[in-house]
């Protein structure tokens, strides 16, 4: 972008002469005289934020001012929030949560040889159930498949909508929100728990720390108990759980899942995503000028004033924002969006909905926080600077009549449609594409063939030559078979099974059962006087006659040089 | 040199160390850093406890869980032994064909067989029992001494022409160049090698035929089948232990090489014998 950017604009803070930082920046405006209203405008703009709570609250995990690694961390006591984004972060939880919750319990009818679990990793039979798609451990490429629609998915939604995945799906999000939940009901919203955690340890305060771990142990233990259920029939795993009589592994699961959640969810919370999460460096590099990210619009919020009556009575201009600090509150990140675009925000949008109360209560219109791409805030601040050539002035911004003007850039959905945007949809469903396919036109029956090495062949008394075969039929459907395996080619080849009493010949039926591999020890014999050559290649072919399933392997039958 | 003082540059006090001149800032080391290090500490010592740890003058101690490499090794092999127990004692009471014919016993003593195939036999016989000149292939289906299951069981119990063992298979036939004439030799050379299919000399078969006749069909019969109570190798079929062609079977009527293995019963025990038989009876030529 020409001229300004938020994060390096050195042309303006040089010849301003003031401090990096916006917000800290565009506050000197007053001391400039920048910025001086028309006394018809100052009557417009007199605030009345006399309704508006204004909050201690300040940004304890911003990087500016958070503690050296050995010092304890500062607590943050979100506050309570409503509004749109708080009811879809609601939604949001409800519908993760009961998805992990939930899915183990599905029942999926398959018939009577497999489990009727709708979602189930059998890792001791090694089979892999997902509503009516069953894959073996060699068909392990389609969960690669979907690890990299994952991974394209991110990039989709990271260079559109921003980091919405850290904001409202992250598990760690998830979790927190939930954990934020039981804490608010037990010991009250952001002032009483502030004034609780300050507090001496009173008999209350032992009874409400008490009661409240109490219970995040058991979302962790209910957490961790989830887990292990996809990996077992639920129904019996649960009662073997509850009896003591399941195995070691799913304890160990459950107590290891149970610490982590409660660790994680109750006790680290913003450090986890601050310290221990990559996700928030790469997703950053995701992010260019058209990506939606959460952002304080100082153009319309600065200079920001605690007292804009007294401002504009001394003829000063005055924004929007009346510092009343409802977005630092709120935030369960402890920062201050007005800082700029920041590692530590996961864009979870609560101090939009924190921000458009204060707004709503002052008469102003919502969105001086707002989700906004990058260039549609650059063009706003070149606006509301003149260019570049002044700090914040928000009358270059508004209309004579206290209205935005025609030139204040908004968002609209057609913005974030862009070539990078249709590339990687157009990459996401590809694969996905080509991963339905392959799962519709995928073989549930195989046939492989691992030719005897040594010996490579066998004369026998009669002269003619015989070849082993490890002939292994995949089964691959929950139902016994019965196969007919053929052999093409190889004149006057005729095959015989070990330990199995069929009459040598160039075909035979073998039932296979539900869901397994059958292994065979094939012997393929060939008179003296039809071989040709010392290498000659012919088909095993396996039918199943009642679905008309086959599959075909092209194998190899070596004789001496010389044929006796 | 203990000389504690405020760095300038960054407000933080130094450790008091000084070396040149260049002193170490006293960063006290992250929480997280700190707890995990204490956890660590007390976690081996709870540790040095529990398992064998302190060494002693001629020992160690043993912990109070009286936990042992070697005891957890012992276990195993008493529990691999306790799983294979039933398939044993099954190969143990049944004959052979018995054990051939039942798919998880006969799968047991082909695994077990194989093992001890790789261990005693490869030697002769070759690690896929293709044999070589002298050491018959294992896996085609000529069989001197008989290839059912349990003729297979006797061969490897006595051996062959194995002087210490009284039940040895025994057979031995003699060196016809003290007996017959060179020219009678290279005649029913010729007659054998023609009997399958190899003609060199066609003008010798008929005189050969008659030496046959006259010093051979005591052992391998009027129709040169051979005869498997006696060891005696059809001479008809394809395969040929010291070579095919007339210069080969010459030198074997001159000069017979007779082959020997030992008796493995006495060695291997019977249960071993019989995995083994079953073994080789799978590998595709048994009768």
């Amino acid at each position: 972008m020409p001229g300004l950017d938020l994060y390096s604009a050195p042309a303006i803070d040089l010849h301003q002469r003031a401090s990096p930082r916006p917000a800290a920046r565009l506050a000197h405006a007053d001391s400039l005289g920048m910025g001086r209203l028309s006394p018809a405008r100052v009557e417009m703009h007199v605030l009345d934020n006399t309704q508006v709570e204004r909050l201690e609250a300040e940004a304890v995990n911003s990087a500016k001012v958070r503690q050296p690694m050995y010092a304890a961390r500062k607590k943050i006591f979100p506050k309570r929030t409503t509004g749109s984004f708080r009811r879809f972060k609601w939604l949001v939880m409800a519908i993760t949560l009961g998805i992990y919750y939930l899915i183990p319990w599905l029942r999926w009818d398959r018939g009577p040889f497999a489990p009727d679990q709708a979602v189930l990793l059998d890792l001791v039979n090694r089979r892999f159930y997902f509503f009516f798609i069953e894959i073996w451990p060699q068909e392990f490429y389609y969960v690669a498949g979907l690890l990299i629609m994952a991974g394209v998915g991110l990039f989709l939604i990271t260079s559109t909508v921003g980091r919405a995945w850290c904001g409202y799906t992250c598990p760690q999000t998830v979790w927190v929100d939930l954990f934020l939940v039981v804490e608010r009901a037990i010991e009250g919203d952001r002032n009483a728990r502030m004034k609780l955690d300050a507090g001496p340890w009173t008999a209350r305060k032992l009874a409400l720390r008490v009661s409240k771990h109490a219970i995040w142990l058991v979302i962790g233990a209910a957490t961790g108990g989830a887990w292990v259920f996809y990996f077992a029939d639920a129904p019996t795993l649960i009662g073997e759980l509850f009896t003591g009589t399941a195995a070691p592994v799913a304890y160990i699961t459950v107590a290891v899942l149970t610490a982590t959640t409660y660790t994680f969810g109750g006790l680290m919370r913003e450090q986890v995503c601050t310290y221990m999460c990559p996700w928030p460096r790469i997703q950053a590099a995701m992010l260019d000028e058209s990506s939606l990210t959460v952002t304080y619009n100082d153009w319309r919020g600065e200079p920001r004033s605690r007292h804009a009556k007294k401002v504009q009575a001394a003829g000063q201009s005055v924004g929007d924002c009346v510092d009343c600090n409802a977005c630092v509150a709120v935030c369960p990140m402890g920062i201050d969006i007005r800082d700029g675009q920041q590692l530590e925000c996961i864009t979870c949008a609560l101090c939009i909905d924190a921000c458009d109360g204060v707004m709503d209560k002052l008469g102003r219109e919502r969105g001086l926080i707002s989700y906004a791409t990058l260039s549609d805030y650059n063009a706003n601040m070149m606006l509301a600077t003149a260019g570049g050539s002044s700090s914040v002035n928000p009358s270059l911004v508004r209309t004579a009549d206290g209205l935005f003007s025609d030139k204040v850039a908004h968002f609209h959905i057609r913005k974030i449609f862009r070539p990078r945007t249709y590339v990687y949809m157009g990459m996401w469903s590809l694969i996905g594409l080509g991963l339905l396919y392959s799962l519709l036109t995928r073989d549930r029956l195989e046939v492989n063939v691992l030719h005897d090495r040594n010996p490579q062949f066998v004369t026998l008394s009669d002269g003619s030559i015989r070849n082993g075969y490890t002939v292994k039929l995949l089964n691959m459907i929950p139902e016994p078979r019965t196969i007919v395996v053929t052999m093409q080619g190889l004149q006057g080849g005729e095959m015989s099974v070990v330990g199995d009493d069929v009459k040598a010949g160039r075909s035979f039926a073998i039932p296979v059962e539900p869901d397994r591999l059958k292994m065979l020890k094939v012997f393929v014999r060939q008179p003296a006087d039809q071989i040709h050559g010392a290498a000659q290649t012919f088909t095993f072919r396996v039918e199943d006659k009642s679905s008309f399933e086959a599959d075909e392997y092209t194998a190899t039958f070596n004789a001496p040089e010389t044929a006796r | 040199m203990s000389d504690e003082h405020l760095d300038e540059i960054s407000g933080i006090s130094t450790t008091g160390h000084e070396w040149d001149g260049i002193r170490e800032l006293n960063n006290p080391l992250p929480r997280w850093w700190v707890i995990t290090f204490y956890i660590t500490i007390v976690w081996a010592i709870g540790y040095t406890i529990a398992y064998p740890a302190w060494p002693l003058l001629h020992s160690a101690t043993k912990g109070v869980l009286g936990y042992s490499s070697r005891n957890e090794v012992r276990n195993e092999l008493t529990a691999a032994e306790a799983a294979k127990g039933k398939y044993i004692s099954a190969v143990e009471s049944k004959s052979v064909s018995e054990i051939a014919a039942d798919d998880g016993l006969r799968e047991f003593a082909i695994a077990a067989g194989g093992a001890a195939f790789k261990v005693n036999c490869v030697q002769c016989h070759g690690s896929g029992a293709q044999g070589s000149k002298g050491f018959p292939n294992l896996n085609d289906d000529d069989w001197l001494w008989g290839g059912k299951a349990e003729q297979i069981q006797q061969t490897i119990t006595h051996g062959i022409r194995f002087a210490s063992d009284p039940d040895t298979r025994l057979s031995e036939m003699p060196a016809f160049g003290d007996i017959i004439t060179a020219d009678q030799i290279a005649q029913v050379s010729a007659y054998v090698a023609s009997l399958s299919g190899k003609v060199q000399n066609a003008g010798l078969i008929e005189p050969g035929a008659k030496v046959f006749a006259e010093n051979c069909v005591a052992c391998h019969g009027a129709n040169a089948k051979g005869n498997k109570e006696l060891g005696a190798p059809d001479l008809t079929d394809a395969i040929w232990l010291y070579g095919s062609g007339e210069a080969a079977i010459a030198a074997q009527v001159r000069a017979p090489k007779q082959g020997v293995m030992p008796a493995w019963g006495a060695r291997l025990g019977e249960t071993k014998v019989k995995e083994l038989a079953v073994y080789i009876h799978s590998l595709g030529g048994g009768e």
